[in-house]
């Protein structure tokens, strides 16, 4: 596969690390979120067959975290974006 | 010996002979050879055994489909089994064997299994070898690998090296026929970066197997040309003995070289075969055809051959298979066998046509609507029963018999993405859908257009779009004129025959009757049928054979080939051998070691090493005299608890952490508290993952207002980097903090001992008393001028520093460590003295850290805040993992002090049986210690704090052994760190 870099363009996945949903972006506030939110976000994923849109990490790289969305059954990947800009557009911060 | 059935023509070197053995008889053969035309042209045509009924068998074809003919390549070391003489190119000095025989491959005892065929039909191995179980793996399994099997392999080392390579184009053309090759000079010209990959080792593909003109030159001169033009453009990359074997995501095609396998040795420097990784814009699959038999009683003996294959024998390699030969087709093309052949002079005794009607032959016995019916010679064709359209049966002396019954585009690669290729009845064959992987463009024959004016047309007008749409402008190509006959065939999927066997997959020794047998005990659908009757397995993977097998089962269930289903194919298209796909990437190259700065000094001394991740560490550094692991490792521990111990500690991973917001990040990866530590001290820190385990832990020293070094366990380096980095960027994006790692910038060791202030302050320029640089202090230092970093912990209990020194320094600092300390009678301690005193003091390791436990189970409970918001703070917090009763961290002394202890062993009480539903725990590290002169160990122990002092049993069930022991505090040193802080 080849994940086209926001930076540094098309990139092998050879140099990527994949961890899995995106979603993990969205950790509640440990705070003032509950078990309830705490065991959803830790444990329950979507498995989609189709676009999914999923954390990689170019470790042999720039050290990037990128969103890839990725459809999982043609592979055919139709958006690259740096993970901190989705992280800030999601309403994250300090 | 000479080549009885070398014939006139062709295109190899008749001044070149090269010399070979098959079987241990020389023959000799010319530079352009395979070695089945070798052999054919020295009448062998008896080159295998088939797979289970050891039936004697030769070539049926002249390319990489072929079931038959596999030998064993070259010999000792380098002998390499399943290999297709049919590709094989000739070599002077080639020695190959043939393979699944015994004693010879003119006397086979196993052809036995011949005699009782009736037994080893579709489902044998189901149905007789169920009862009992146990005999399977024992029994049945072993005898069946025995006598039915393929090539062996040598069991030497490979003495040869594979590489892998990376490429790059705008166009790959896989393969280079008519299609291929007027695809690349399309591409080419226009000025594309091109790759034309062939797994031939002489470009043309059919035209170099036909009589067939372009242009106004022979079809082998015109591809010539086109290779010579090719060849001369800088931009085109031409990759003859390269077979492209997947298409994966992306544009990426997985090719294989073999750029020594025609060489009796690779030559210096250069490996046997190359894996090469593609990355394409557009593909063009211009792979051509296959044939495929007309399967009739006994079609499987050495002479029958596919028509085609009998052709380019004849024209390729000017090898006439048999001096009298006949061709069975149903079909137009399987006719130009006759008319080629018979130019040639070889005594063409009959064409045997299917088909009623139509023009007749010119000068050749041509019987239309008639049938080839059985075959008759042990060992190789003598002679053929057809059947004429009236129902006359007459026997034909041949030699050699040509059998097409049309031929499958060769889609393989198309479906590597799961596409199901679709029927053409007008071709009867499968065809490529439009859903081929993204960028794949099928042509030529491969896409069904059969003819030689189509398959070049098809090449250049794909290549032009190919041009245009990559935004080269519009190519230009002239087309030469060449023959355009349509596909004439009438479906004939096999013989009708009531009792003999007719074959349709020759490796597997897969029958019409088996098809039959599938279908009668309701094996109809096609991935039954293959599972049940073996259709369309092992080396060749069916590609003379999957497509009759559907045909014979849709006559039998009434359904059309379409209804029946489709055959795909995944990769590789042809073997490809495990060395090509490992490349350099063998033994000790596989898992390359990381040397610490103390490597080549330790060396020196004698250590032994220990693989630590990918790290040699010392292990221990044993003295003259000392014969058992145990002396150097309690030597080492006393003379360091005695004086002071040196040790190598480079390898725990460290991380610059810089930012005002360094605190402020640090408080929430670590689940106690940074921000408030003060500059120039350091902190234990506890870090886990978000569903509340413990994920590593290590030292935290603050430099400065905003600078922070982390330290990791060495196994966790890599992975703590990139949790912060995730932390960093996908949680909190707007903190104001940089990490960088420096495990490799920095060489550490650790000085440890009453005596260790004494040994260092020889060393560094500052004052380190204890007033001065107390317990847990943290700074910046310089030794003789040199910058270097000094933190005052300790992992051993003793009074104890680590001193950092930039990693080119690494080597002089342990030297200079070992000579300031001679006069304290310091040593250097390896790992295992490094666990001993670790576990004397209570501290976790590794077998502790095991993913599944809690600082809580760890006895650090206390160290997670619950007053801000850290990574796997709430979660650690859940019912079942605070529980009062819950495992908790305990040492462990045995009664007896002379009773060893065993790691694993499980916490019962006295009296308890050994089961599951009493065990209280278990043990997870234990060492002999020197100081106490007993073993001690670590456990997690069920309500373990609330135990301290009772009495119950280690039990290792796998080891046997049940040992009483006592609980007691994991701290058996120095419980209030009096020495630490010394």
């Amino acid at each position: 596969m080849i994940i086209n870099h926001p930076i540094l363009g098309p990139r092998d996945a050879q140099e990527f690390v994949y961890l899995g949903d995106a979603a993990l972006i969205d950790r509640p506030d440990g705070l003032t979120a509950g078990n309830e939110a705490f065991h959803d976000y830790v444990y329950l994923r979507d498995n989609p067959a189709g676009v999914h849109r999923e954390l990689w990490y170019h470790e042999q790289g720039d050290r990037s975290w990128l969103v890839v969305t990725r459809n999982t059954v043609t592979h055919e990947i139709t958006g690259v974006e740096l993970a901190r800009d989705v992280a800030r557009s999601r309403g994250r911060s300090k | 010996m000479s080549q009885t059935n070398r014939i006139s023509g062709g295109q190899i070197d008749r001044s070149k002979s090269l010399r070979f053995t098959f079987d241990g008889v020389t023959y000799s053969g010319h530079a352009g050879d395979t070695l089945a035309s070798a052999l054919l042209a020295n009448g062998v045509r008896l080159m295998g055994r088939s797979f289970k009924y050891h039936r004697p068998r030769g070539p049926i074809s002249a390319g990489s489909e072929e079931p038959n003919a596999l030998v064993e390549l070259r010999s000792g070391a380098r002998q390499e089994p399943n290999t297709r003489a049919t590709v094989v190119e000739l070599f002077d000095g080639l020695v190959a064997q043939s393979q699944n025989r015994w004693p010879s491959l003119s006397f086979d005892a196993m052809a036995i299994n011949d005699r009782f065929n009736t037994f080893f039909t579709a489902g044998f191995y189901y149905k007789t070898f169920m009862w009992p179980a146990a005999f399977w793996e024992k029994v049945y399994e072993p005898i069946i690998r025995r006598a039915a099997g393929l090539g062996s392999l040598s069991r030497l080392e490979d003495p040869d090296d594979y590489d892998k390579g990376f490429l790059h184009c705008d166009l790959l053309v896989i393969g280079a026929g008519p299609s291929g090759l007027m695809a690349a000079l399309t591409a080419g010209r226009a000025g594309l970066r091109v790759i034309l990959a062939d797994e031939d080792f002489r470009m043309g593909g059919r035209l170099n197997a036909e009589t067939l003109g372009v242009g106004d030159q022979s079809g082998a001169d015109w591809a010539a040309g086109v290779v010579a033009e090719l060849a001369s453009l800088p931009n085109v990359r031409m990759m003859p003995r390269t077979t492209v074997y997947g298409a994966f995501d992306h544009g990426i095609y997985g090719a294989v070289e073999r750029v020594s396998d025609h060489l009796p040795v690779p030559m210096a420097g250069k490996p046997r075969q190359t894996a090469w990784r593609i990355y394409t814009k557009r593909a063009i699959l211009a792979a051509g055809a296959i044939e495929r038999p007309i399967p009739f009683e006994n079609n499987d003996r050495p002479g029958i051959m596919l028509a085609g294959a009998l052709r380019a024998y004849a024209n390729r390699w000017g090898v006439a298979a048999g001096r009298r030969v006949a061709v069975f087709t149903n079909n137009d093309d399987g006719l130009r066998t006759a008319t080629d052949l018979q130019v040639k002079g070889v005594d063409v005794v009959a064409v045997i046509d299917t088909r009623s009607g139509g023009p007749l032959l010119a000068g050749i016995r041509h019987l239309q609507g008639a049938e080839v019916i059985d075959s008759r010679g042990r060992l190789g064709l003598t002679e053929i029963t057809v059947r004429s359209a009236k129902g006359a049966v007459e026997t034909l002396r041949v030699e050699a018999l040509g059998v097409s019954g049309g031929w499958n585009p060769n889609v393989s690669l198309t479906s590597h993405h799961r596409s199901r290729p679709i029927w053409r009845d007008d071709l009867a064959a499968f065809v490529p859908a439009s859903d081929a992987p993204a960028g794949l463009i099928p042509v030529g024959a491969a896409m069904g257009d059969l003819s030689t004016h189509a398959a070049l047309r098809g090449g250049a007008e794909a290549a032009a779009q190919v041009v245009a749409d990559l935004g080269h402008g519009s190519a230009r190509y002239d087309l030469p004129k060449a023959e355009d006959a349509p596909v004439a065939i009438t479906p004939h999927w096999y013989v009708k025959s009531d009792k003999g066997r007719a074959w349709i997959d020759q490796q597997n020794d897969v029958t019409v009757k088996d098809v039959k047998l599938a279908h009668q005990e309701n094996f109809t659908s096609v991935e039954h049928l293959k599972r049940y009757t073996t259709l369309g397995m092992a080396t060749d993977q069916g590609k003379t054979g999957n497509v009759l097998g559907m045909a014979v089962m849709a006559e039998l269930t009434g359904k059309s080939i379409p209804q029946t289903g489709t055959t795909i194919y995944r990769p590789p298209y042809t073997p490809v051998s495990l060395g090509a796909l490992g490349g350099r990437s063998r033994g000790k190259d596989f898992k390359p070691f990381r040397l610490t700065p103390s490597h080549k000094w330790a060396s020196e001394q004698g250590a032994i090493f220990v693989e630590v991740g990918m790290w040699l560490r010392t292990q221990w550094l044993p003295r003259k005299g000392e014969t058992e692991w145990r002396q150097s490792v309690d030597r080492e521990v006393l003379a360091t608890r005695k004086s002071v111990g040196i040790c190598d500690v480079t390898t725990l991973g460290k991380i610059d952490i810089q930012g005002t917001d360094a605190g402020a990040f640090l408080d929430r990866v670590y689940a106690n508290t940074f921000s408030t530590l003060a500059v120039g001290k350091c902190r234990y820190g506890l870090m886990l993952r978000e569903d509340g385990m413990v994920f590593d832990d290590g030292t935290t020293a603050r430099m400065g207002p905003s600078e922070y070094v982390m330290t990791t366990t060495t196994a966790n380096a890599v992975t703590v980097f990139r949790h912060l980095e995730y932390c960093r960027q996908c949680l909190w994006p707007d903190l104001d903090v940089q990490i960088i790692s420096t495990t490799e910038a920095w060489a550490q060791y650790s000085v440890a001992g009453p005596n260790a202030r004494k040994l260092l302050q020889k060393i560094v320029d500052q004052d380190i008393s204890d007033a001065a640089f107390p317990y847990m202090g943290a700074g910046e230092i310089t030794v003789g001028g040199l910058r270097a970093r000094l933190f005052r912990i300790s992992f051993s209990g003793e009074l104890a520093y680590e001193i950092a020194v930039p990693t080119r320094y690494g080597d002089a600092m342990i030297r200079a460590l070992v000579e300031a300390g001679r006069e304290f009678d310091a040593v250097v301690y390896g790992t295992e003295a490094l666990g001993v005193m670790r576990i004397e003091k209570g501290h976790v390791a590794g077998n502790a850290l095991n993913g599944q436990s809690t600082a809580l189970n760890m006895g650090l409970g206390k160290m997670v805040s619950r007053k801000k918001d850290a990574i796997g703070v709430l979660m650690s917090q859940r019912t079942e993992l605070v529980r009062e009763d819950g495992l908790r961290l305990v040492g462990v002394k045995p009664v007896n002090p002379a009773e060893p202890l065993k790691a694993g062993s499980h916490f019962l009480k006295t009296g308890a049986a050994a089961t599951a539903e009493h065990d209280d725990g278990w043990l997870t590290s234990m060492v002999y210690s020197p100081h106490l002169g007993h073993h001690i160990a670590l456990g997690y122990l069920k309500n373990g704090t609330a135990r301290i002092g009772e009495r119950m049993r280690a039990v290792n069930l796998l080891a046997g052994t049940d040992t009483e022991i006592e609980i007691v505090s994991p701290h058996f040193i120095d419980p209030e760190g009096e020495r630490l802080r010394a």
